[in-house]
């Protein structure tokens, strides 16, 4: 079986969540990867050094620069024949092109693949993790995206592969980029912290959030996450939620403070190695799945583990 | 413009799905069952884009069992104007079929922006409204936390990604999948759900769209449901200091 992967970049430097779908993808055969943008020669050089890559096909257009699903669709689609199955991160990125190559092919997507048992049959998580599927397909070609917690980073192979420019030509665009809000911040990204700090609707205020967390995230040079009451509340920005329909998190320590532990925040972090609660009210559904539970206000306890790492 | 907007019909979502001891899925008899949130937060921006002016008419279509029809009165009460259930009968019906026929429902209806919630939060696909957008050859604004009607042909939709926000303009036609942070859908009044009995919801069957019946077969065989490993609870550590030592020399992961 070959299987086309597909990178997640920002044209300078490609994710690791490529590197974690990679090893998933090579359980199925060979793999070549597929790198879509504009000026980024930098990532496919960066491909080419991982282990268990065949080829790396760099696809450079003006309209792939902001990797917009529908030239995406239209760049995979033109070699999609040559393979068997298409691979990529459970990223927004992957998410949002992926179901447009299954539905153009006329095939099922397997969204969310945590596991993969043979070439057909997968695991996937369905009711916020609650309910995992063993699927079968029979469809000819599988297109499947991959929970990246779920699976280890590739390592750098000893000489690099073969990189090859593809000619792409692409229709009329319907959809024009207008503007991007990025955080950029000095912390690790979520999805590849060893470390993640949370908070919850507790914190009660952005000030609070930025006062109380930041400074142990700090301390343990870790990634923040956030609740959705406390993204919805405006105390974190969108992109540090974590759950069902936020980020899928495994960090080795994930310390949740002033989080209740809804159905909906588990689903994002309970396969993390190490879980601290830090909550106020013993009967906390979080403490349930924590190794360490700290009963206490959380104003005083961060503060004092702050002071403590110091 | 006319709105379509899909609603399913789901677990609640303050429910613990309880699976089925024998594997064959989660245990669905007597439990809540409401709209699915993203599909609520679909509708009431629909809504919101007719108060504004944008839309002329919101259209709900709901495809299940005549349960379904619960859903969409859910959504009429909340204040769009008709419904179209299709009867496709109890079987989970894939995200592929689906599109499928909500294709077919949007270019009857005519219809210039279709609004779906970004995942269903009983199978967790997050891939109909995708495929809808290519089956159309539409332009799609996934995961939206701002949709902007510009004029009769563009939309501007803000996403919600990875790394923070985007935000695209859309040539009209469009399909967009709504995320959280869209909008905080309303309660419906007591008035308002007794006027959404009398709206109107038609029913068609996979014939009446002139839809092979063969063609909502599942294309992926689901061999069994489990349940993941559960994680038991640990020890409670007395403070700070207690707990930065246990996370120092027990753990090994400071
Ligand atoms: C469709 C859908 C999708 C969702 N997706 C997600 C998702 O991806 N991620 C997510 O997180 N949620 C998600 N939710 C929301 C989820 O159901 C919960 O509402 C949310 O996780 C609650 O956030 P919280 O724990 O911060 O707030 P709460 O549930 O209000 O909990 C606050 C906690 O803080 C504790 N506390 C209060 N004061 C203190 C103090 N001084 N010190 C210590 N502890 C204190 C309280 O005891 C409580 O346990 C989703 C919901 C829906 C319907």
């Amino acid at each position: 079986m070959k299987a086309l992967l597909i990178a997640d970049h920002d044209n300078n430097h490609l994710s690791e969540q490529t590197a974690k779908a990679l090893s998933a993808a090579s359980q199925l055969g060979a793999v070549d990867v597929l790198i879509m943008g504009h000026d980024c020669t930098e990532v496919a050089s960066q491909a080419a050094c991982l282990s268990g890559v065949g080829r790396v096909l760099l696809a450079e257009h003006e309209a792939l620069k902001h990797q917009l699903a529908e030239p995406c669709a239209e760049a995979i689609l033109s070699i999609a024949s040559e393979y068997q199955a298409i691979v990529s991160a459970a990223s927004t990125t992957g998410k949002g092109v992926l179901p447009r190559i299954a539905a153009k092919l006329d095939v099922m997507q397997i969204s969310e693949v945590i596991e993969i048992l043979d070439e057909k049959t997968f695991k996937r998580p369905t009711y916020a993790g609650n309910a995992i599927q063993t699927v079968q397909s029979n469809d000819s070609i599988k297109v499947l995206t991959i929970r990246t917690a779920n699976f280890a980073t590739t390592e750098n192979a000893p000489t690099s592969a073969e990189v090859v420019a593809l000619d792409i030509t692409l229709g009329q665009q319907r959809s024009v980029h207008i503007s991007d809000k990025v955080s950029d911040s000095e912390r690790p990204e979520l999805q590849s912290a060893k470390v993640i700090v949370s908070g919850g609707r507790a914190l009660g205020s952005q000030e609070n959030f930025n006062a109380t967390i930041l400074p142990v995230a700090d301390k343990l040079g870790a990634a923040v996450g956030a609740s959705r009451a406390a993204v919805d509340s405006g105390f974190a920005p969108n992109d540090w939620q974590v759950g069902q329909t936020g980020k899928i998190v495994s960090p080795d320590l994930y310390v949740a403070c002033g989080i209740s532990g809804a159905i909906q925040h588990l689903a994002g972090m309970k396969d993390s190695k190490v879980i601290v609660a830090i909550n106020n009210d013993e009967d906390a559904p979080i403490f349930q799945i924590a190794d360490y539970r700290l009963e206490a206000d959380l104003f005083e306890a961060l503060p004092e583990i702050t002071r403590l790492l110091s | 413009m006319k709105a379509l907007v899909a609603v399913k019909r789901v677990i609640d979502y303050n429910v613990k799905p309880r699976l089925k001891s024998d594997g064959s899925g989660v245990d669905l008899t007597n439990v809540k069952m409401s709209i699915n949130p993203f599909d609520e937060i679909a509708v009431e921006e629909a809504i919101r884009l007719k108060e504004a002016g944008k839309v002329s008419e919101v259209v709900l279509v709901s495809i299940g069992s005549s349960k379904s029809e619960e859903t969409i009165r859910t959504g009429l009460a909340m204040g769009a104007d008709r419904g179209i259930l299709v009867n496709t009968g109890d079987p989970a019906i894939e995200p592929l079929a689906v599109a499928k026929i909500l294709k077919s429902i949007a270019e009857s209806e005519q219809v210039g922006i279709v609004i779906v919630g970004k995942q269903a939060i009983d199978d967790d696909c997050n891939q109909t409204g995708q495929m809808l957008s290519a089956l159309l050859d539409w332009p799609q604004g996934t995961f939206a936390s701002v949709v902007d009607i510009q004029s009769a042909d563009k939309v501007l939709v803000t996403r919600e990604i990875d790394g923070g926000l985007q935000t695209l303009e859309l040539d009209l036609p469009a399909v967009v999948t709504t995320d959280l942070r869209l909008n905080e859908p309303r309660f419906a009044s007591l008035p308002n759900i007794m006027k959404a009995k009398k709206k109107p919801v038609s029913k068609v069957s996979l014939a009446d769209l002139g839809l092979p019946e063969n063609f909502i077969e599942p294309r992926l065989i689901v061999q069994k449901t489990e349940a993941p490993e559960v994680r038991q609870a640990g020890v409670k550590v007395a403070d700070a200091a207690e707990l930065i030592d246990k996370l120092r020399n027990e753990a090994g992961v400071l």
